[in-house]
């Protein structure tokens, strides 16, 4: 049992989805009276207030970057320089996470500049456990 | 509705005193306040209290314990960078609810160095630097990014907040730093998150500052009109939904929000206003309130900073302690500290960076999660 817990990687956040059967994704909960769409589960939506609207949806893999910033002193342990972005996915959802493959320049990173959502490991970080991660990142798009 | 004064106020120099408590750190201020007005603490019938790091530990009592313990109502708040503000609000409340007519309003904070904010956490493994970053200075910078992408808003834009705040400070004796920072030496410092570089980001110190508030029949019947300084709007908000809330806090909505509030409250415009003290946490930060508090218009926050209205001397004095960029930001003593800088500028006695002529005040706190509260002051003339 633990060696098959060990054997499949987990997900880094809850919202991010893992079909045995096919691709990873991450999933939104999507209130079905105003649209306004939330990354983990919640009892209730708080941009209108109604109770037991919120449905499951999956997210799209491409968005705009919205922001960023250039991390270069973080916690101890946390390798630096990394690129902190917030992306915009088409079609609904906002999303942070490291921005990869790009160097970490201003002069190299514009904003609106359309990305797309990777899945890999999670920087060969592992838990208390021995698991194994899978986390997404984003990556410039053409 | 009774209005309300300021009849005494103080703050002590912000510094580092990791060998005194904090009720040691909160009383100090407290006796300065009530020396301002020449009051007793047992003149106070109730004493509002904000600290944050020791939030479950009846910081104000522990005061009373220092100062007098005559037995009155205390009430300790916490609420982020808010708190010393929410304190004031408190004591505010009651002196216009005509439940009391003298108050102490104290906040105070002991800091410790290292970088503010949220690890991840959680279970699993840590989240930071994998899932982009939660750290104060990355958080800010993301925010005044936003500034840049919109209006182009440059890194030595946002630098020179930090070249103005740093001196202004100089002119503050009560401020942590009297250092002059020129623009190569802050935008060459060691870069923390882009475009925050370490000297953009505000020093995290210990210190404390309080407040005497008293109802219009109690500052005439004590003979302090003379120096009182007129609450004329107090107002919170919290932040209202926007969409990109549960990875970017949005620190602008809840500022516009108070802001509007505020001025229809004390029945005065943006341009009414000869100084301001807002929430520089990071120098992006201040970028960003310039437009929030309507002292210039949408996109022209850069303007303002190149322009110099925003130093003193220029058309609306920003953050003339040196703001929490260089006077240094003591959680729960910030929004009580900003409170008392306008107040001395009202009063004439700021010294070399008095705002001259100044009428009308305003301070501005963030607590990030989030809560906003502005002040308005008047002199009363
Ligand atoms: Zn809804």
């Amino acid at each position: 049992m633990s060696e098959e817990n060990a054997a499949r990687p987990l997900p880094v956040v809850p919202y991010l989805k893992l079909p045995e059967d096919g691709d990873p994704y991450i999933e939104g909960q999507k209130c079905s009276e105003c649209s306004a769409i939330y990354l983990g589960e919640r009892g209730g939506c708080s941009k209108c207030g109604a109770r037991g609207t919120l449905q499951a949806t999956k997210l799209s893999n491409r968005g705009k970057l919205h922001v960023f910033s250039i991390v270069h002193r973080s916690f101890p342990g946390i390798e630096v320089p990394y690129v902190s972005a917030i992306v915009d996915l088409d079609g609904g959802g906002t999303v942070k996470g490291n921005l990869i493959n790009i160097e970490p320049d201003p002069e190299k990173i514009q904003f609106g500049m359309p990305v797309e959502v990777v899945y890999a490991d999670a920087l060969g970080r592992k838990d208390k456990d021995g698991n194994s991660y899978i986390s997404y990142f984003f990556q410039p798009a053409s | 509705m009774t209005d309300a004064y300021v009849v005494g106020i103080d703050m002590i120099k912000f510094g580092r005193f990791p060998d005194r408590t904090v009720p040691e750190i909160g009383s100090e201020a407290a006796l300065l306040a009530l020396a301002d007005c020449g009051l007793k603490i047992q003149d106070m019938e109730a004493l509002y209290c904000g600290n944050l790091g020791q939030a479950n530990a009846m910081v104000g009592q522990r005061i009373l314990q220092e100062i007098g313990q005559t037995g009155i109502p205390v009430v300790n708040c916490a609420n982020a960078c808010a708190t010393g503000a929410t304190a004031f609000r408190e004591g505010w409340m009651s002196i216009k609810a005509g439940v009391y007519d003298t108050v102490l309003c104290v906040g105070v904070e002991q800091m410790g160095k290292g970088l503010l904010g949220g690890a991840g956490g959680g279970s699993g493994i840590p989240k930071e630097g994998l899932l982009g970053s939660g750290t104060m200075p990355a958080v800010f910078a993301e925010a005044g990014q936003e500034h840049a992408s919109k209006y182009g808003t440059t890194f030595e834009q946002f630098a020179k907040v930090s070249v103005k705040n740093h001196h202004h400070s100089t002119l503050n004796p009560k401020a942590m730093y009297q250092i002059e920072t020129p623009l190569e030496t802050v935008m060459n410092a060691e870069m923390i998150a882009y475009p925050n570089t370490k000297l953009m980001c505000s020093v995290n110190v210990d210190g404390s500052a309080a407040a005497v508030l008293c109802s219009e029949k109690k500052v005439r019947e004590l003979g302090l009109m003379g120096r009182a300084v007129k609450v004329s709007a107090s107002v919170m908000t919290s932040d209202p939904w926007q969409e990109r809330d549960l990875v970017m806090p949005d620190v602008n909505s809840c500022t516009r929000q108070a802001a509007a509030k505020a001025f229809e409250m004390a029945g005065v415009g943006a341009s009414d206003v000869d100084l301001v003290e807002l929430h520089d946490c990071f120098a992006t930060a201040e970028i960003l309130h310039y437009e929030n508090l309507s002292l210039c218009g949408e996109g022209e926050a850069g303007h303002m900073i190149d322009s110099g209205d925003s130093a003193l001397g220029g058309r609306c004095p920003v953050n003339v302690s040196g703001g929490l960029l260089s006077k240094g930001h003591p959680l729960g003593a910030t929004g009580i500290a900003n409170i008392y800088e306008v107040s001395t500028h009202l009063r004439g006695e700021a010294g070399k960076r008095q705002v001259e002529g100044a009428k009308v005040g305003m301070t501005h706190v963030i607590g990030l999660g989030s809560a906003c509260a502005i002040h308005v002051l008047e002199k009363v003339s």
